[in-house]
């Protein structure tokens, strides 16, 4: 009964926070939506018994993703009301393809079932008496190591193309050169003056 | 009253859906649509989650786990390549971003 009422709970403030996410007339509020879309959803996780991943949820959505998402909404410099002008236009065909898809989801949740079969044939099921991630942290350390590795990599392609993108070397500034610090010598390096005294250089 | 999968996937097909109309609402904005299409994958995951939890498959988690990291690095170059489009063109309208044409 708590676990319906909590089902309620996280679902319907999930949904009102996506339809805000799309609505709001500041990005930053998007952006904050965003985040609460995505608490809610981590409840939804915790509610399915996947806390490893309701705890990732947080960590890398809100901890990682949205944070990111901010810093660039607060740092471009851009008239949003502008880029709002003609929202209303696409309403219609939005609306139609909205309601086209809801629809074609709704059916196939609806003419769905469970194949009797299907249960047999599951790759890793659920362990009894061990804990959501040691269970996970079982089958993604042997079974999917490829997968694991290969999300790794994922993660290292887009984090070298995220720098590629956006450093610049702006002109005008110091920069270390270490072969010329490697070649100075103390004939280039020192001069030695006799200063006369009271007198100054 | 039982929560059931059906209840999750109808949850889970809302934000979806939420997502589809938020790319179409927003078709200038290249922000809001980089964050819907984090809704739409934030959908999927519910959906995987539910399944897994249901049919006591574990794999289903897995997979969600993977979806997270592509939507990470998603989200990680597409906002540096809006970065980039900004510094050169002053605006990030969708509509003006055809410099790759022909």
């Amino acid at each position: 009964m708590v676990a319906a009422l909590f089902f309620y709970l996280f679902s319907a403030i999930a949904v009102a926070s996506a339809v805000m996410v799309i609505s709001a007339r500041n990005p930053v509020h998007s952006v904050l939506f965003l985040i609460l879309c995505f608490f809610n959803a981590a409840g939804l996780f915790v509610l399915l018994g996947a806390e490893f991943l309701a705890m990732i949820l947080v960590v890398v959505y809100v901890g990682a993703v949205a944070v990111l998402f901010l810093f660039v909404v607060m740092m471009l410099d851009v008239d949003f009301v502008e880029l709002r002008q003609g929202m209303l236009n696409y309403l219609p065909i939005g609306g139609v393809i909205g309601l086209i898809v809801l629809v074609e989801l709704a059916l196939a949740v609806g003419g769905w079932v469970i194949s009797p079969g299907s249960l047999k044939s599951r790759v890793a099921p659920l362990p009894e008496g061990v804990t959501n991630t040691e269970a996970l942290g079982r089958v993604l350390y042997t079974d999917f190591l490829f997968y694991f590795q290969t999300a790794g990599l994922v993660l290292l392609v887009a984090m070298v193309g995220a720098i590629v993108l956006t450093l610049r070397h702006k002109q005008g500034v110091k920069r270390q050169n270490i072969a010329v610090q490697v070649a100075r010598s103390p004939a280039t390096a020192i001069e030695v003056v006799k200063v006369k005294p009271g007198q100054g250089i | 009253m039982e929560i059931g999968l059906s209840q999750y996937l109808t949850v889970a097909a809302i934000i979806f859906t939420v997502g589809i109309f938020g790319i179409f609402l927003n078709r200038k904005n290249v922000i809001v649509i980089l964050m819907s299409v984090e809704l739409i994958l934030l959908s999927v995951n519910i959906n995987l989650v539910a399944f897994s939890s249901f049919l006591g498959d574990l794999v289903g988690q897995v997979f969600a786990l993977l979806v997270l990291t592509v939507a990470a690095g998603e989200a990680a170059i597409g906002l540096a390549i809006l970065v980039t489009y900004f510094r050169n063109r002053g605006t990030i309208a969708v509509e003006d971003i055809n410099l790759m044409k022909g």
